[in-house]
């Protein structure tokens, strides 16, 4: 007779009906707090979050917007799903989003002519390959050299920006522009490697797929094969793995480089799935990535680790961000509030977790792998 | 399997209460009332409002380039009824794009899409909106399209005009310019800076450190010491990250040539005059245009001939009248078309 | 290159690399003394804004650095209670919620600063103080001892925390709470109070990390610190969460991105390669990590939530 039943057993109604919409509340009560700082900035709390769940979810369009802007979000995240769930904390986001950018920028600028069925695999692949190597370096470092990811990861996404602010100021940089208004920005990329839209009159475009598809790929690659079991064994104890005779560097190496290699493809996707079908930045890699590199962590975390929640933990992210935008139309507030607002529910939903956890034994949260305690020590240093 | 039903179910939760204000919002049309310039020109304040929106891609006090525009649309704002909306850090073409669609969608008379990268959604939008005046800048492009406009700044000139005056005021012949990124409109005034000094005083050392960023005041500050510790005793900068480099300027009693705003108030001791974008000069002739029927089509440039670019020197700075004369000369002959600043596209 | 290795250009690079470098080795001793306890706190970069946009107010209102630089301590302990609470009692996973802090942080010093002050006005910078006899060294003096009291004090925390850290019941008890929290408790060591403190505090100095680089600069800007609470994170597994490690760290990136600048206005640097000389702070911190290649292990519980009886 297995546990489970046992521990469902236990539970009496209401502490299961408050678990299923902690996460609802918690977002909720951080959306309250904003109605009060709203109405301190003189604006209608009541015509601002109208203004949100319509530019969210009201209209055609608006699940448009949301939809798009979830797309590098969830490639972003179920990147991050490989890696965190390998113990390897994954903060290069926005440098992997950038090259992979690059990668396929350059690729079209290269082969224009290409035909449309060739040219997008072709950019697509380009932005995996450039995402996947600025994983790799961060991971041969982890596996090899013992340099911490997060140090690394975060050193090369400024790397990367300058890269970023060299190339489209410099050699890719749009020479019909001149002077004033020229910006770092490549010129309008070949027609053929455009994103087909999917539906109609909208601007849904083919990102979706990519996203869905990679998302079922990496569901398979993490639950599915050999890879994905070495994967997450190494999340869970580094010495056990290695004990068991997995090639625990390689496979170190290999997380991070496909987790870079999602975010490289976000990268692709957002350069030829975009409206203006160019790469552009206004010197940082916000400009270019709207922040999808650390969106996508939340995300992925919120999804609890898992590529197929995190489509959906992903769309509704998404709906908060293009809601924001129409909050700050609706009722002229300044942008930096719904910045504000959007960590106010990150940590609000995330602080809630303790109180779902209290209805369990488990102490795993949001499917971070919880390692096995290594010994830590000589035994001198714990005294009894 | 029970914690994944738990969460299954808040996430679904979670979907179903935003998909139930979503619903119960989008049976509530906001009313798009299409005021589309019928009120024929008035020279007076006109009684029914105008709608101006402004999509920008950074902050709207950054003294820099989105402040540079606020600034001018408030400037209009009582002689027109100006009825003005901002979105401001948008600089992701697809939130700009959805910005630029919402508010053509409510019935504003005129979208500026302030940021060269905004193009593209310009030319797509405009089409689904023959009734809405869109003005896109900086840029010389208006896709043929009949209700867009276009408008571009001249910023060598100035650049040009405050470098003569700093050659002729620096003692020590060094001169310091602190840069972003080495592109558009920053790219433009240094190299007419540059030119500028150079043509005045053919010795003179101007250093131009270009940071790699538009926004980070630590290092624009060190770049300025830098150039304090090298002799210079005039700096100037481009980009919202040059208020560090002034208060290093204020610190070292380094004269600072301002550009994109008036930049008197940072440092009233040290500040000779700035280089200001009155982008009003042709705002109101868009604003008039639309007024007359015309929603666009045309592309307008802010210089110094126009008036659209201003020196504004600041008042208690003891300038001598002979820098002064120096960059009023400076002034006459570009807008004459004696002069070329030199600094190419 | 000559006009580099002169005296007076070398020691002015080397005391614009230690202004450069006070505001990451304040938050990065901070998130080192978290993360010795085992809380990772990637909020950094938020507390640091509002640190620093509180003690500008401040400044700008009352004219009082000192007040100011009290302010910037304050607004980052009541952060770091808000993380405590966060991360420690209530369990949540620490790499979200730091990003939830650093996109509050970031936004409400934004708004702050729109709603409050609306333009940038600068106001009165730090003073150099110098040291008396020490700074009229040549050369040396000029670089080490003329700078302001904030990176004095900066540089003066390394010894005091490693103090703290190897020769402290209190420094042990992090220790202890950071690689093995449930044995810490079992010897009756509070694991929540030692991790409420020293995020406290973490969270205060980076505060004041925050406010030492806006009265540095006398003024604020949106995103002032330019992603520098993320580098000071990085640099704490550059110093092998050791408070010397993390002076080294800190001084070689500021050192580097000091002679970056240098070079650049000295003419070395062409302006063509502006961008990718910007890059060297961050190559080099990974090059010289990974040459120094120390087998030093993460505390072993950071990260993780402790909770008796899991």
């Amino acid at each position: 007779m297995s546990s489970k039943g046992r521990r469902l057993a236990r539970h009496d109604w209401g502490r299961l009906l408050l678990s299923w919409f902690a996460m609802p509340m918690a977002a909720l009560a951080a959306l309250l707090i904003g109605a009060v700082m709203l109405w301190a900035l003189g604006a209608n709390p009541i015509t601002g979050y109208r203004a949100l769940g319509d530019g969210a979810f009201g209209s055609v369009n608006a699940l448009t917007n949301t939809a798009i802007k979830a797309v590098p979000l969830v490639l972003v995240g179920v990147g991050i799903c490989i890696a965190f769930r390998a113990n390897v904390l994954n903060i290069g986001g926005e440098g992997q989003l950038v090259m992979g950018g690059l990668a396929s920028t350059a690729t079209a600028l290269a082969v224009p002519g290409v035909p449309r069925p060739l040219l997008i695999p072709l950019v697509l692949l380009a932005g995996l390959a450039g995402g996947a190597i600025w994983g790799a370096i961060p991971g041969a470092l982890k596996a090899y050299f013992n340099v911490n990811e997060i140090l690394s990861t975060i050193m090369l996404n400024i790397v990367a920006v300058q890269v970023m602010n060299y190339l489209l100021s410099g050699p890719l940089i749009d020479k019909t522009f001149s002077g004033f208004s020229a910006i770092p920005q490549t010129k309008r990329l070949a027609p053929n490697a455009d994103l087909p839209i999917l539906v109609g009159n909208t601007k849904l475009h083919a990102g979706i797929l990519v996203a869905l598809l990679a998302a079922a790929v990496v569901y398979v690659l993490l639950w599915r094969t050999g890879l994905g079991f070495r994967l997450r064994a190494v999340g869970l104890s580094r010495e056990a793995s290695s004990y068991a005779g997995m090639p625990v560097k390689r496979t170190i190496t290999l997380a991070l480089t496909l987790s870079g290699a999602m975010a490289g493809l976000a990268g692709a996707v957002l350069v030829f799935g975009s409206a203006s079908h160019r790469m552009v930045t206004d010197g940082t890699a916000t400009g270019f990535t709207g922040s999808a590199g650390f969106n996508g962590i939340v995300a992925a975390l919120f999804g609890g680790l898992h590529p197929l929640w995190t489509i959906l933990s992903s769309f509704i992210f998404g709906g908060l961000l293009v809601g924001g935008n129409a909050v700050q139309r609706a009722v002229q507030v300044p942008s930096s509030l719904i910045v504000a607002l959007n960590g106010l529910v990150v940590v609000f939903v995330v602080s809630i977790e303790y109180v779902r956890r209290r209805n369990r034994n488990r102490p795993l949260s949001f499917g971070m792998p919880q390692p096995v305690q290594e010994p830590s020590g000589t035994p001198e240093e714990v005294e009894l | 399997m029970n914690r994944k039903l738990l969460r299954t179910t808040s996430l679904v939760a979670l979907v179903a209460v935003a998909a139930l204000i979503g619903a119960a919002c989008s049976n509530k049309k906001t009313p798009t009332t299409a005021t589309s310039g019928a009120t024929t020109g008035a020279a007076t304040t006109p009684a029914e409002p105008f709608k101006v929106a402004i999509v920008a891609p950074s902050a709207p006090n950054d003294l820099a380039f989105t402040q540079s525009m606020v600034d001018a649309v408030n400037r209009l704002k009582d002689q027109y009824n100006l009825d003005i909306a901002v979105s401001d850090s948008l600089f992701v073409v697809e939130d700009a794009a959805a910005a630029i669609r919402d508010y053509a969608s409510k019935g504003y008379d005129l979208v500026i899409a302030h940021g060269s990268q905004f193009g593209g959604s310009v030319q797509e939008i405009a089409a689904d909106f023959p009734d809405v005046s869109f003005a896109w800048g900086t840029a010389g492009d208006t896709f043929r399209l009949p209700n867009v406009f276009a408008y571009q700044a001249a910023s060598d000139q100035g650049g040009y005009v405050m470098g003569q005056m700093a050659a002729a005021l620096s003692q020590s012949g060094v001169i310091g310019m602190v840069g972003p990124i080495e592109v558009g409109d920053a790219k433009l005034y240094v190299d007419g800076f540059k030119n500028g000094a150079v043509a005045e005083k053919s010795t003179v050392d101007v250093r131009v450190n270009y940071t790699g960023s538009f926004s980070d005041v630590a290092l624009a500050s060190e770049a300025a010491k830098s150039f304090v510790d090298a002799g210079a005793d005039v700096m100037t900068g481009s980009a919202q990250m040059v208020v560090g480099a002034v208060g290093v300027a204020k610190e070292n009693n380094v004269a600072w040539f301002g550009t994109q705003s008036n930049q008197t108030s940072l440092a009233p001791e040290v500040v000779v005059a700035s280089q200001v974008y009155h982008w009003e000069v042709v705002l109101s002739q868009i604003i008039d245009a639309i007024k007359a029927g015309t929603l666009g089509g045309q592309t307008y440039n802010i210089d110094l001939a126009n008036g659209g670019e201003v020196i504004e020197f600041n008042a208690d700075y003891a300038l001598s009248d002979e820098v002064k004369a120096i960059g009023d000369a400076a002034v006459q002959g570009i807008k004459d078309g004696t002069i070329d600043t030199g600094a190419s596209a | 290159m000559s006009k580099f290795l002169t005296i007076s250009v070398l020691t002015a690079t080397a005391a614009s690399g230690i202004r450069l470098a006070a505001p990451f080795l304040l938050a990065s001793l901070g998130e080192t003394m978290g993360q010795r306890s085992g809380v990772l706190n990637l909020g950094v970069e938020g507390v640091m804004l509002l640190g620093a946009f509180g003690s500008y107010y401040t400044v700008l209102q009352t004219g009082d650095l000192w007040l100011a630089a009290i302010v910037g301590v304050a607004i980052g302990a009541i952060m770091g209670l808000i993380t405590a609470v966060v991360s420690v009692t209530l369990k949540a996973e620490q790499g979200i919620s730091g990003i939830g802090v650093f996109l509050f942080g970031l936004g409400m010093s934004d708004l702050l600063y729109q709603k409050l002050v609306g333009t940038p006005r600068p106001v009165a910078q730090l003073p150099a103080v110098n040291i008396p006899f020490l700074a009229d060294i040549p050369g040396f003096g000029k670089m080490l001892f003329r700078q302001s009291l904030l990176v004095y004090l900066a540089i003066l925390l390394v010894p005091a925390l490693a103090f703290v850290l190897n020769r402290t019941t209190y420094g042990t008890k992090i220790k202890a709470v950071g690689e093995n929290p449930a044995a810490a408790d079992s010897l009756g060591v509070s694991v929540n109070r030692i991790r409420y403190s020293t995020v406290v505090l973490g969270n205060a100095l980076a505060g004041l990390a925050g406010a030492t680089l806006a009265m540095e600069l006398g003024i604020f800007q949106q995103n002032l610190t330019q992603g520098a609470g993320f580098i000071a994170v990085a640099l704490v597994y550059f110093g092998a969460w050791r408070p010397w490690g993390v002076l080294a760290g800190s001084l070689l990136y500021g050192l580097v991105a000091a002679i970056v600048l240098q070079w650049k206005t000295l003419g070395i640097i062409p302006l063509s390669a502006s961008d990718l000389a910007a890059t060297a702070p961050a190559l080099i911190t990974i090059v010289a990590l990974v040459v120094v290649a120390r087998r030093f292990r993460q505390p072993a519980a950071l990260a993780k939530a402790y909770e008796r009886g899991a």
